[in-house]
């Protein structure tokens, strides 16, 4: 068996890497933790962590994953006015607004059928939707600065910007939902 | 390529994935909703649960990945053969990775919580449940994503493209379900 195989050789490889993004997340872990009462008050705003944290990574990872494949075709300039870095940061942003309204009100549904919701369908949905508004909008600007300076480092952006978004994307969403749930509820 | 064309082509194929995901993370969500009385019980538990996510993210898509390029190369065959040594490695490799981070990120939490003066349980709690909930959820996310990603290749997908949904519908479900699982198990046995 070659050594990049060997169960020690992946494990040399990924646990640094493991370590550094587990630091990040307890990040977020940790304003979670300062608005646990908000959220064990209200479950259906609890019901929505785990979803927000996924769609913030997943618009993140999929922007960056198109915009690598882009900058390794040649095809992206960072102009204003590039017609995929345009394309791409307007699909993001209407892919949020279509998903977190649904998602609000599915939260909301999940949570008043297991056990009864002490907020209503429409500050649910005000919460998901303000969430995702805002977090749409970093997770482009987050996936740009990460992609350029990939591209100006001379760095696989397929290897660095995925990680790094997907990982930074979880934690603004956590952020992001204690601020909106602060101006919300 | 217009602006418009460029964000409508992008739109839609990532629509049906977005919306799968957040299928599986409004299940993750109601599963977490229901934990209201374990996380009372155990303060800090509630830090745990990003990094617990995103270790489960992390580790097994990098599994995924990993058997899919080995698949694409001819350097597994697409069968459940544990006599393979590449295949034994590769999945021993995961699991330790798995359950260490796990337990790294317990006594972080806790030590964090502890220093700030915050309220959080026994360092020996959140341990053993980060211990148990990584070693379970490890079991079962590396038998969907060896599953998935062998059936996938077998049938004539690419398993690049299976890998990443595969694991980050599975992940957040399979992570907080073992999650409420290991905590009630930890309690059942006294907290530690």
């Amino acid at each position: 068996m070659e050594t990049r195989w060997s169960p020690a050789a992946i494990m040399r490889t990924m646990l640094p890497i493991l370590v550094v993004l587990t630091g990040i997340e307890l990040a977020s872990g940790f304003v979670l933790d300062t608005f646990e009462g908000t959220l064990l008050r209200y479950p259906s705003l609890l019901v929505l962590v785990p979803v927000t944290i996924g769609m913030a990574g997943n618009l993140g990872s999929i922007l960056a994953a198109r915009l690598s494949t882009v900058v390794h075709l040649g095809l992206l300039s960072f102009d204003p006015d590039d017609e995929y870095l345009l394309g791409n940061a307007v699909a993001t942003v209407g892919l949020a607004l279509t998903l977190f309204p649904l998602v609000g009100a599915g939260a909301w549904v999940c949570q008043t059928l297991v056990s009864g919701s002490r907020l209503g369908v429409g500050t649910v949905v005000l919460v998901a939707f303000g969430s995702g508004a805002v977090l749409a909008v970093l997770a482009v600007v987050v996936t740009l600065v990460t992609t350029y300076a990939a591209y100006r480092f001379g760095l696989d952006p397929d290897d660095v910007v995925i990680p790094v978004v997907t990982n930074v994307c979880d934690v603004l969403g956590v952020v992001v939902l204690f601020l909106v749930v602060r101006l919300v509820v | 390529m217009t602006v418009r064309e460029v964000a409508a082509e992008a739109y839609r194929e990532a629509l049906p994935v977005l919306a799968v995901s957040a299928v599986g993370g409004l299940f993750a969500g109601v599963v977490l909703g229901g934990m209201d009385a374990e996380l009372e019980a155990v303060p800090g538990l509630l830090m745990l649960v990003p990094a617990l996510l995103a270790t489960r993210g992390n580790v097994y898509g990098s599994l995924g990945a990993r058997l899919a390029s080995a698949l694409h190369q001819g350097l597994i065959e697409p069968t459940l053969n544990l006599d393979d040594e590449r295949l034994r490695g590769a999945v021993a490799a995961a699991l330790a990775n798995g359950v260490l981070v796990s337990c790294f990120a317990a006594v972080l939490a806790f030590v964090v919580l502890a220093v700030l003066g915050r309220r959080v349980a026994p360092v020996t709690t959140l341990f053993g449940i980060a211990a148990i909930a990584g070693l379970i959820s490890g079991l079962l996310l590396t038998a969907a994503v060896v599953g998935v990603v062998f059936l996938g290749y077998r049938r004539g997908y690419n398993p690049d493209t299976l890998a990443g949904p595969v694991v980050t519908t599975t992940g957040d479900v399979v992570g907080v379900a073992t999650l409420l699982l290991a905590t009630r198990i930890v309690l059942a046995a006294g907290g530690l």
